[in-house]
């Protein structure tokens, strides 16, 4: 009862109805994946108390009803925040007052200063420009300080990075993730970009076409077959790591993932726990250890799953230790090689994508 | 300047500033309910408040005449609270100069309000600002330009008030008197060189206060983004 718990029945434009049912966890990042129109917007407005949803709809949080047939908590009083795509920087204040409005209206004084959420998002020197003045970028990381200075219970965002380039969306990623972590602030994250979701989430619902399909840990959903991520292009699982040595011979970090080692292009300091997100594509696999492959990774795992995947290919599961790597291989390739359900292979990694630090506990 | 000008002259500013003071009071609420209403029939309202703009000004004297009268509900509770008599006086002017120039004030403001972007509010929602405080932090700051505009409007349009006012107040000098009925006596009794003075302030009175708007308009480049 200490998360957030949605019913919701909600008309959108065209026909359009997002209808859920589902607890969302109260603690760390959630992210809201679907494509275009799937309803993710309208999921987040009704949280926030924006748009109206049918008779009948429920929402709660922490215990406290914010919708129900006899409760409507108005916007202003649920205490969450909300950073919307087009960072909404109200004109007429610069900067430093814009982060005032949000301060002096915060119901007390539980959440961040406002000098530890000038200098996590580096907004010193910006304190006295225009909005109008600032790059997109700039214009965001105000949005997220503002918010944050609300001192909110949930922080609602929606496609936050979408509309920066990728250095600035690198930067506020980065630093919406050390603020979840430091200031233990829930947090709904809307996108349609399943890397971004990879980098930061916690917990992943999908949604389509209003409804909510899959829920549960990333790291979980990722690695499953009988999701809609599976079938996508970019499917990727994602496993942790720690972070053991650089090798500056090479240039390569490695990286022990299960008492195996897997070599990684990226330096990072050693000791650091780090998601990899590991495409199907890039993972291939063998009956025999190759000897003479110029593929670096090669680690020993077990088939654990197998489903076509259109007509030409299909999708292995691959246990390594407690986690999973999946395998896009053409079926051409699975009928000559006889794969069974079982059978222990080598996956050989062509690719593997440093993600950002992460907090996750290694069980 | 004639004592009696110069009553003219005091009334019709204290008509217009009093006027305004109401119009804006009464026009920012139901400017502002206007531009956020999306059902058809709040149409019927805006058609309501533009009527004074095409409407002759006799029309609308002769109906608040006959609204004022001792012998209507208004015009008989009136008496009962004041104790005085509505029709002629400077209370049933200051009553019709708000209708005459509601669209005035109401007009410009609808139009200013209808431009704060709804994503605004919604923000400022979020971060704890209820209704009035909306309106207070977000759209007044925003709109601040357009209560210049419609207050000038309302104020130079009472000003120019002619039609109403001859039919409502009649013409009593020091309580009803106001400038163009003054002006209207002038030229009624052929006093031309009076009638000029009265004219011609009022044309250069337009004049520089609508210059100074168009003017302000020109030099800002306030823009309101999301």
């Amino acid at each position: 009862m200490n998360g957030l718990s949605l019913r919701l029945d909600c008309p959108g434009e065209n026909d359009f109805r997002l209808q859920l049912d589902c607890q969302l966890p109260g603690t760390g990042i959630t992210a809201i994946y679907g494509p275009s129109g799937s309803g993710k917007s309208t999921l987040l407005d009704c949280v926030a108390g924006l748009r109206q949803a049918a008779a009948g709809s429920l929402v709660s949080f922490r215990g406290k009803r914010w919708l129900a047939p006899d409760a409507l908590v108005p916007p202003w009083q649920r205490r969450v925040a909300y950073v919307f795509q087009d960072a909404r920087l109200f004109p007429h204040l610069n900067v430093q007052q814009n982060l005032d409005f949000a301060a002096s209206r915060r119901a007390d004084d539980n959440g961040a200063s406002m000098p530890q959420v000038i200098s996590a998002l580096a907004l010193e020197d910006l304190l006295q420009r225009e909005p109008a003045g600032l790059s997109a970028g700039q214009k965001q990381r105000v949005a997220i300080a503002r918010a944050l200075l609300s001192a909110p219970q949930l922080l609602l965002l929606d496609e936050p990075v979408a509309n920066l380039d990728h250095a600035a969306a690198h930067q506020c990623l980065a630093c919406l993730q050390q603020l979840a972590r430091q200031l233990d602030l829930p947090m709904l994250y809307v996108s349609h970009d399943i890397e971004e979701v990879s980098q930061l989430a916690d917990h992943l619902v999908l949604l389509e076409q209003g409804r909510l399909v899959d829920r549960g840990p990333l790291l979980d959903l990722c690695g499953r077959l009988d999701t809609r991520l599976s079938r996508e292009e970019q499917a990727a699982a994602i496993v942790l790591g720690t972070v053991l040595r650089h090798d500056p011979e090479y240039g390569l970090t490695e990286l022990e993932v299960e008492g195996e080692i897997l070599l990684v292009g990226q330096q990072q300091a050693p000791g650091q726990s780090r998601r990899l997100r590991i495409p199907a594509r890039d993972v291939s696999v063998c009956r025999q250890r190759p000897l003479d492959s110029s593929i670096l990774n090669i680690l020993p795992v077990t088939l654990t799953q197998l489903e076509a995947d259109g007509e030409a290919r299909v999708m292995l599961r691959l246990a390594l230790g407690a986690q999973y790597l999946l395998a896009r291989i053409t079926r051409k390739s699975a009928s000559r090689l006889q794969l069974q359900v079982g059978d222990r292979l080598f996956a050989q990694i062509k690719s593997a994508a440093l993600l950002m630090e992460s907090a996750d506990q290694h069980e | 300047m004639s004592a009696a000008e110069l009553d003219a002259i005091y009334l019709t500013i204290a008509l217009a500033t009093i006027t305004t003071v109401l119009l804006l009071l009464l026009g920012t609420p139901l400017a502002w309910w206007l531009s956020r209403q999306k059902a058809n029939w709040s149409a019927l309202v805006e058609a309501l408040v533009a009527m004074p703009l095409i409407l002759p000004p006799t029309v609308l004297g002769f109906y608040l005449l006959l609204l004022f009268a001792p012998d209507t509900a208004l015009g008989s509770a009136w008496e009962r609270l004041t104790g005085t008599r509505l029709a002629f006086s400077f209370s049933a002017l200051v009553i019709g100069s708000v209708v005459y120039s509601l669209p005035f004030v109401v007009q410009p403001l609808q139009a200013a309000f209808q431009r704060v972007p709804q994503n605004l509010l919604n923000v400022a929602a979020t971060l704890g600002a209820g209704p009035f405080d909306q309106f207070r932090s977000v759209v007044l700051p925003l709109t601040r330009r357009s209560f210049v505009t419609a207050a000038s409007l309302g104020f130079a349009h009472t000003v120019g008030e002619f039609g109403v006012v001859l039919m409502i107040g009649g013409n009593i000098p020091g309580e009803t008197q106001v400038l163009s009925i003054a002006l209207y006596d002038y030229v009624e009794s052929l006093q031309f060189a009076e009638a000029h003075r009265l004219a011609g302030g009022l044309v250069v009175f337009s004049l520089v206060l609508l210059f100074l708007l168009y003017r302000r308009d020109r030099q800002e480049s306030w823009r309101v983004q999301a």
